[in-house]
């Protein structure tokens, strides 16, 4: 029964569930093409949800995604008269600052992250109301980041290499290196891993810092795909993104997880909202259903530690 | 804590000195704010304006004493905006009609408050699933609820309650008297049960509180349920006061509870704190917030300003990394 528990196998048989039902209702969800769609939408909440696990590893939560994507999306785009190089660099800083701001917070000052981040997640909302002055954001992205957004290699969409580049990198990371080690030591007991020597303060700044550029490259990644920014459009983002994190088996308060269960818990979440939205089930039911789906999978998988 | 049983005067004056210095601070800095907002307000002092300001802050103070019950035991709660959007759009559409329907609608909506805390409170003392996830979850599920019932924002609610609660009664606000009587009665019926002083107890230590005899799950059910009826008490005040239902308000309102939570010297981590300072936490928040508005702050730059003074709220509390003797203190 013990596999029954394991996070992993649990969303890989929600996504075959999650498959067949939408391929009895409609056969067409089978086709090459309907895959790589779902896969092209799963790249973005892939690039998001990386960086919410791995502040969610160290035991802390960053809730500034919605805005600090969005401020991103709208400051490169305001940007890409200059080319490229600046249009994307200009957005990466908006990243880097979020994850200073957050990592700061968290690290040196010690409030909470959960708090905090969404105080941060404010300030970037006052930033974006601020230079647009509430109206729809002027400016379209650059030609490259439209490629990268929207456009394909051999029939494979350009983002899904890049969310499997990204992949490779951060799983290479949490595995292989003195880093990814440490990751993992002050997620599970900071004063610990602080006492052995790791520079823990550092750590969580680094961390918050990846989160931010996460987050903006999403927003800048998004705004090729649609081909302009918008006001708001990291909403839709934020609870899938932990929700998929957590899904995929990662505990929220930190220490354990692993990269692989992330990327099926987005594919997962992915491939659940476009079955909603094929059955065309209202916003209001899509909610109810995202909500009992977290609790009904997180109840499933801590089970595990009464057993042990 | 040995000062506690010599019964002078003035060491009961220390011990509560020290339990309550933030709160107090959070107190003084809101009588200076009020202060400068009578000196920039451009209308003389009147009851309108004692009431308008007591109003402001009404919603949210019945929230924040809600998320503070529940922090207390070292949870959170995430879902409380959604709770209050839920009530907000239920009073939209029951409370209205004769007296009798008011009344039915009124305690309906506080029901459906009770109901939603007493979910949140069931499943996180029965499972062991974090508060964070479970309430991010089933936050979700409210606010699809609240959609549900107002997919966009409308609906009515009966006027003359709305009056009767929101102007003032021999000069004092009506919503200030309603904050106050709820609260000192639930402090009063509350305070010295084996309930609240376990609320406390599990957020200094869940471990020692069970070993000591606390009942920590009844605790935990009960601060989460009162959060609910909290939050369903202010999203109704907000109703009386909009006559409307919106179903997306939810967030800002979720946000700034924890803000006046932390604000009114309640600590995260649990233990420390009280209702009254969440009070006062709130109506420093929104007063701050009517500060800018009036000091010719352009209209566009006021989230960011009010974004900046949260930030620099939640950082008072870090103040007591400098007091720590040994840097291992600062790593939880």
């Amino acid at each position: 029964m013990r596999i029954a528990r394991n996070p992993i196998f649990v969303s890989l048989i929600g996504i075959v569930v999650v498959a067949l039902v939408g391929g009895i209702i409609f056969p067409q969800v089978f086709s090459i093409n309907y895959l790589m769609q779902q896969l092209q939408l799963a790249s973005f909440l892939g690039i998001a949800a990386t960086g919410a696990m791995l502040v969610i590893l160290i035991g802390c939560i960053d809730l500034s995604l919605p805005w600090v994507l969005t401020a991103a999306a709208i400051i490169s785009s305001a940007f890409s008269g200059r080319g490229v190089l600046i249009s994307v660099g200009v957005g990466l800083l908006v990243g880097l600052a979020a994850g200073l701001a957050n990592g700061l917070g968290a690290a040196i000052l010690r409030i909470p992250s959960i708090i905090w981040s969404l105080a941060v997640n404010f300030i970037f909302l006052g930033i974006c109301v601020f230079i647009t002055g509430g109206f729809m954001p002027q400016g379209h992205p650059t030609a490259i980041i439209k490629t990268i957004g929207i456009g394909r290699t051999l029939g494979i969409p350009n983002i899904v290499l890049f969310w499997c580049v990204l992949a490779f990198y951060i799983i290479m990371t949490l595995s292989r290196t003195r880093f990814g080690r440490f990751i993992y030591a002050v997620g599970s007991n900071e004063r610990v891993s602080f006492l052995s020597g790791i520079r823990t303060r550092g750590i969580i700044v680094t961390i918050f810092v990846m989160s931010g550029i996460c987050n903006a490259l999403t927003g800048i990644m998004l705004s090729g795909y649609s081909n302009q920014a918008f006001q708001a459009m990291g909403d839709p983002y934020l609870i899938p993104a932990i929700a998929a994190v957590v899904i995929g088996g990662t505990s929220i308060s930190g220490g354990s997880g692993s990269y692989v269960g992330t990327i099926i818990g987005v594919i997962f979440i992915t491939y659940l909202s476009s079955l909603l939205s094929v059955l065309q089930v209202p916003e209001a039911g899509r909610q109810i259903f995202f909500g009992f789906v977290i609790i009904a999978m997180t109840i499933s998988y801590s089970r595990r530690k009464e057993e042990r | 804590m040995a000062t506690i049983n010599t019964s002078t005067r003035s060491s009961w004056l220390r011990y509560f000195l020290r339990r309550n210095y933030r709160a107090i601070i959070a107190f003084g800095i809101l009588i200076m704010l009020f202060v400068a907002f009578l000196i920039i307000y451009p209308v003389r002092f009147s009851d309108n304006f004692f009431s308008a300001w007591a109003n402001q802050g009404a919603g949210l103070a019945f929230t924040a004493v809600g998320q503070t019950l529940v922090v207390l035991t070292s949870g959170i709660d995430l879902s409380i905006g959604s709770i209050f959007a839920l009530s907000n759009c239920l009073a939209s559409v029951f409370l209205n009609g004769d007296l009798f329907h008011v009344f039915l609608a009124f305690i309906l909506i506080l029901c459906a408050g009770i109901c939603c805390g007493l979910v949140n409170g069931i499943v996180i003392s029965y499972t062991q699933i974090q508060p964070i996830i479970l309430t991010i979850a089933t936050g979700a599920i409210y606010y699809g609820i609240a959609l549900f019932i107002r997919p966009v924002t409308g609906g009515s609610v009966n006027e003359a309650l709305s009056d009767a609660l929101t102007y003032s009664v021999f000069h004092i606000p009506t919503s200030l008297i309603l904050i106050l009587a709820t609260l000192v009665l639930f402090w009063v019926l509350m305070k010295p049960t084996r309930l609240y002083i376990g609320i406390y107890a599990i957020g200094s230590s869940e471990k020692s509180a069970f070993m000591s005899g606390v009942r920590v799950r009844q605790a935990k059910i009960a601060a989460y349920m009162f959060s609910g009826l909290f939050a369903s008490l202010g999203g109704l005040f907000l109703s009386l006061q909009t006559l409307t239902g919106d179903a997306t308000i939810g967030m800002s309102y979720m946000l700034n509870s924890v803000a006046a939570t932390v604000i009114g010297g309640t600590a995260l981590s649990g233990g420390i704190g009280g209702i009254f300072g969440s009070v006062v936490g709130s109506y420093l928040l929104r007063t701050l917030k009517s500060i800018m508005f009036f000091a010719g702050i352009a209209p566009m730059a006021q989230p960011l300003f009010e974004g900046i003074v949260l930030m620099c709220a939640l950082s008072i509390g870090s103040i007591r990394l400098l007091g720590m003797k040994s840097k291992i203190d600062i790593f939880r």
